[in-house]
């Protein structure tokens, strides 16, 4: 090896090598050569986010069932609708989406009672349904609120499943017509192949948008920094009217939040109002809902503009409701 | 079956153990979460946590006793600890022979003792006294109180036994006089001064290289969040560390370290072997020769010796983590696990020297002070320190904290996490309120922090006394910080837009964060009518959004008519209100004009009802920089940082 000397044989072995490696870098570079930068991915194409899940060609129905046992007015409540399997029908797969905001204990009244979530789980159940999910994006930590509030316990004892806002549940989507839901993560995939969706929600006070009722409570679909939308809360409390037409509303003012919401915290927050609504026009819903807060429906922004995008009306005694009042 | 068998299965059942007892701190009642499991006993069991601890604050707090049964047992048996129980000496261990040589003899070599071996007793020796300063100050300070007649006495005797040592060993009277009047005058100068100084002090910070807190800190913070990254599993929104990077290479080096020399970190670093080593000192059964003319010279007991303690000469007994990889290959058979001493002869006591230990005990006491003397935990405490609720005073809390990571693995919301240097050096990886990360503030109705602390550096508390309901009704919530409200980013406050979100999430009843009605004129507000047709009001330029005032947060006046009441606008165009019904006559016709008003809610702190929680900075929809942030102000564990009058008896802490 002491001769510096190379052979013609290895020389051209050399120069091979070199030339294939020059190729190869060369072509590699050549073949990803562009001027592509990363750009924002196509906006989510706008339509229907979700299928319209209220029952069709059946008129506006409304139950306003007074009474202190909040499983018992329910219970009335649906009777006077014409019975849950109106609704349920045998093989249907179900979401009811309750308010699950803060990881409170049931009894300060932030979000539905477990009672009414297993009570409504069950006759879901009984009816037949092929799957009852409940499932929400809460304020607090999700895992302990679903927890801490008794709601995932109430589901599970009902036979209904929890499903958790998991980060890949979430899908961007644009509603059609919409300002504001544009792009937007939407907690849907829960909502995937579902036939019939229950809003579920107590009467609470909140000091933006003037009520915590069933509409509002559709903001737990919501994902991302929701918080933005605090700027125009009316307009996007009436988009989410457009985003979710559901099958049945319900509102339970059996204990209402009158003030300090939605969060309250104390007893001395809550007050009995003794009455539970129910019906398919959520609009209606909610307005009578307001006046358990003592407060007028025109008082509240969102509900004109959810009556004006068209889903329902405020003036809830148009609809004769069915008035029944439990001993 | 073989020992080294029956060892085998011991680590792997303790590190099972140990990984379980880490993922199963967890707020929850499923059976793997937190149920009642021993979450803490791995660190309980540590005779290093314990030791120091002890030595900082005089107690040896609640659990923290079961180390004695570790130290009792290693004063009978030697390093088992070391070489059967640790878990991250099972990884060392498993990384070691993943890394060793085939080559026999380079395998012995990997496994020869090494200078640096001393390393490990000067990191001890270091953080025990960095951990001692307070046991200084209260053995000084009771000299100080003690009958008059008692100290010169006390006194004397100690000076005339150090003088007999010195002279003994010095063999020089005249020096030995010398040396033992200037530690007595060294002594009684301390004595004088020390209890009255305030910054001589404890700093426990044994937390940073303890291998159980290391552990426990790496898997909690860094595997667990890593691995369930796609699974779901423990956490449905994905977990983040602060600073994961700094926690994750020192776990990473160490492991990584193996591959060099196998149990590099057990062997250099680990202060907790150095501790379990002096223990072992007399340990009534050791590995040793006998016959030790039989011995072949084979060097087969070394080729997997873990602690290169040289099993095949003189073994370095307080190196021995117990292996059992001696035993078995050696072809004469005579070494063994049992009571005599080798008969090759042993060293009790680990290759040190006396000065360098002096001075790594004077380093760590003295770092204590230095570092204090920037008044991190004194007159310039650091706002974001937003500690747990139920931490102690922070002078109290760096006594005891080791950084385990436990308080942070547990929190339900993620909220707490490791700080960096903020607070000073000794701050790293103790736990704070973050309120970026996680998914929430600190939850309202949980305690689980103070349940889990080992050390009680955040004291265990009650939902009453969290929350001041009860008993504690006079003393009120316990407090971590209070909210700031930060005019300039606020958006009804700098931008004119509705929001007030912190409101709304402020947890406490009655709220912490209240609103006053804003009414401000937006702009190009004042405008002249020029049509006005039934509801709606055609206006002059500049021309406005569409749609930008019809969100149901504005409204038109007519200025200078405050009998008529301002009417709530329903929609816009470019230059025409559409206004709510209402009764204004003709007060708005073409030539006059009219005002646009933002309706706003601006949102303010009553620091009554503050406990800084944090969920209003979670959920502030200006990111970047929070609109309203929490800082230490008004902490309960510090009564100086009270922002307002204190209301009530001042709080009480053990």
């Amino acid at each position: 090896m002491n001769d510096p000397r190379i052979g013609r044989r290895e020389w051209l072995q050399r120069a091979a090598r070199a030339g294939a490696s020059i190729a190869a870098v060369g072509g590699l570079g050549w073949a990803l050569h562009g001027r592509n930068l990363p750009s924002p991915g196509p906006m989510a194409p706008p339509g229907h986010v979700f299928p319209d899940w209220s029952i069709p060609d059946a008129p506006p129905r409304l139950a306003i069932v007074t009474g202190r046992d909040r499983v018992e007015t329910l219970h009335r409540a649906l009777a006077a609708l014409g019975g849950i399997e109106r609704f349920i029908r045998p093989g249907d797969r179900v979401v009811v989406k309750p308010n699950i905001g803060f990881a409170t204990p049931a009894e300060l009244g932030a979000t539905s009672h477990p009672d009414v979530v297993r009570a409504l789980v069950r006759r879901c159940v009984a009816a037949g349904a092929a799957s009852v999910v409940v499932t929400d994006y809460p304020v607090n930590d999700p895992d302990s609120t679903f927890e801490l509030t008794g709601i995932a316990q109430a589901t599970r004892e009902a036979g209904g499943r929890v499903v958790l806002p998991r980060e890949d549940r979430f899908r961007n989507a644009t509603l059609g017509g919409a300002q504001l839901i544009r792009d937007w993560p939407i907690l849907a995939q829960p909502f995937d192949g579902v036939t019939k969706v229950i809003g579920l929600c107590p009467v609470k006070d909140h000091v933006r948008s003037g009520a915590t009722l069933t509409l509002k409570n559709w903001y737990g679909l919501l994902g991302g920094r929701r918080n933005l939308f605090h700027q125009q809360i009316h307009d996007i409390i009436a988009e989410l009217a457009m985003l979710v037409r559901p099958t049945l509303s319900i509102l339970d003012g059996t204990r209402s939040m009158m003030t300090n919401g939605p969060t309250g915290g104390s007893q001395g927050d809550l007050k009995d109002t003794l009455t539970l609504i129910a019906g398919t026009d959520p609009v209606a819903v909610d307005a009578f809902g307001a006046t358990l807060l003592d407060r007028r429906p025109e008082d509240i922004p969102w509900l004109a503009k959810a009556a004006a995008a068209g889903a329902g009306t405020t003036d809830w005694a148009s609809l004769n409701p069915i008035r029944v009042a439990v001993d | 079956m073989r020992t080294v068998t029956i060892r085998r299965i011991s680590q792997g059942f303790f590190l099972a153990l140990f990984t379980w007892l880490v993922i199963v701190t967890a707020w929850g009642d499923a059976p793997w979460q937190l149920r009642g499991w021993p979450v803490e006993a791995f660190l309980q069991f540590d005779p290093l946590i314990a030791l120091a601890t002890t030595l900082a604050t005089g107690v040896l707090y609640a659990g923290l006793a079961w180390a004695l049964v570790t130290m009792a047992l290693t004063v009978v048996f030697g390093r088992f600890f070391c070489g059967w129980v640790c878990p991250f000496g099972t990884l060392h261990q498993a990384l070691g022979w993943l890394g060793r040589s085939v080559r026999p003899g380079q395998a012995v070599r990997a496994n020869q003792p090494h200078p640096a071996q001393a390393l490990k007793y000067h990191i001890l020796a270091f953080l025990l006294a960095a951990s001692a300063g307070d046991a200084f100050v209260l053995a000084s300070r009771s000299a100080a109180d003690a009958p008059r007649w008692l100290f010169p006495m006390v006194a004397t005797g100690l000076a005339a036994a150090t003088f007999f040592a010195l002279a003994q060993a010095l063999r020089h009277r005249g020096r030995a006089a010398m040396a033992t009047a200037l530690l007595l005058a060294t002594f009684l100068a301390l004595g004088r001064l020390l209890p009255y100084n305030g910054i001589v002090t404890s700093s426990v910070q044994v937390g940073l290289l303890d291998p159980i807190a290391l552990l426990t800190r790496s898997v909690a913070l860094i595997a667990l969040p890593l691995g369930d990254r796609s699974t779901h599993f423990l956490y449905s929104a994905p977990r983040f560390t602060q600073g994961a990077w700094l926690i994750g290479a020192v776990v990473v080096a160490a492991l990584l370290a193996n591959l060099v020399v196998p149990r590099f970190y057990c062997r250099f670093l680990c202060p907790l072997g150095a501790l379990l080593g002096l223990l072992s000192r007399n340990a009534l059964w050791r590995i040793g020769q006998s016959p030790a003319s039989a011995c072949t010279a084979c060097k087969l007991c070394e080729r997997d010796c873990e602690g290169a303690c040289e099993p095949s000469g003189r073994i370095r007994s307080p190196e021995c983590v117990l292996c059992m990889n001696c035993t078995g290959p050696c072809e004469p058979g005579i070494l063994a696990y049992r009571t005599r001493v080798s008969e090759a002869g042993e060293r009790a006591l680990p290759d040190v020297s006396r000065r360098g230990v002096v001075l790594s005990l004077a380093s760590g006491f003295l770092a204590v002070p230095m570092v204090r003397l920037a008044g991190r935990s004194g007159p310039d405490w650091h706002a974001a320190l937003v500690r747990p609720p139920g931490s102690l005073p922070e002078d109290d809390f760096l006594d005891r904290c080791v950084k385990c990571g436990l308080c942070m693995r547990v929190c339900p919301t993620g909220v707490l996490q490791p700080a960096g240097v903020q607070g000073g050096l000794e701050t790293l990886w103790t736990p704070i309120l973050n309120n970026r990360i996680g998914s929430s503030g600190c939850q309202l109705n949980c305690i689980a922090c103070g349940d889990v602390c080992p050390t009680g550096a955040i004291r265990p508390f009650t939902l009453d006394e969290k929350l001041g309901r009860g008993s504690h009704q006079t003393a009120g919530p316990l407090r971590m910080g209070t909210a700031f409200i930060d005019p300039g980013r606020c958006l009804p406050f700098a931008m004119d837009r509705p929001c007030i979100v912190c409101q709304e999430v402020c947890p406490v009843s009655p709220k912490a964060i209240y609103w006053r009605p804003r009414l401000v004129p937006v702009r190009d507000g004042l405008r002249e009518v020029i049509v006005v047709d039934g509801d709606a009001v055609r206006v002059t330029d500049p021309p406005m959004v569409a749609g930008r005032y019809g969100s149901g947060d504005y409204r038109c006046r007519v200025p200078g008519r405050d009998d008529l009441a301002p009417r709530r606008i329903t929609g816009n165009m470019s230059n025409t209100l559409y206004l709510e019904p209402g009764d204004w006559g003709d007060a708005a016709s073409p030539g006059g004009s009219i005002l646009v008003e933002a309706v706003l809610q601006a949102p303010y702190v009553d620091p009554d009802h503050c406990t800084g929680c944090g969920i209003c900075e979670h959920d502030c929809p200006v990111r970047g920089v929070p609109a309203i942030r929490v800082t230490a102000e008004s902490e309960s564990r510090h009564p100086a940082h009270t922002l307002t009058r204190v209301i009530g008896p001042p709080r009480s802490t053990p």
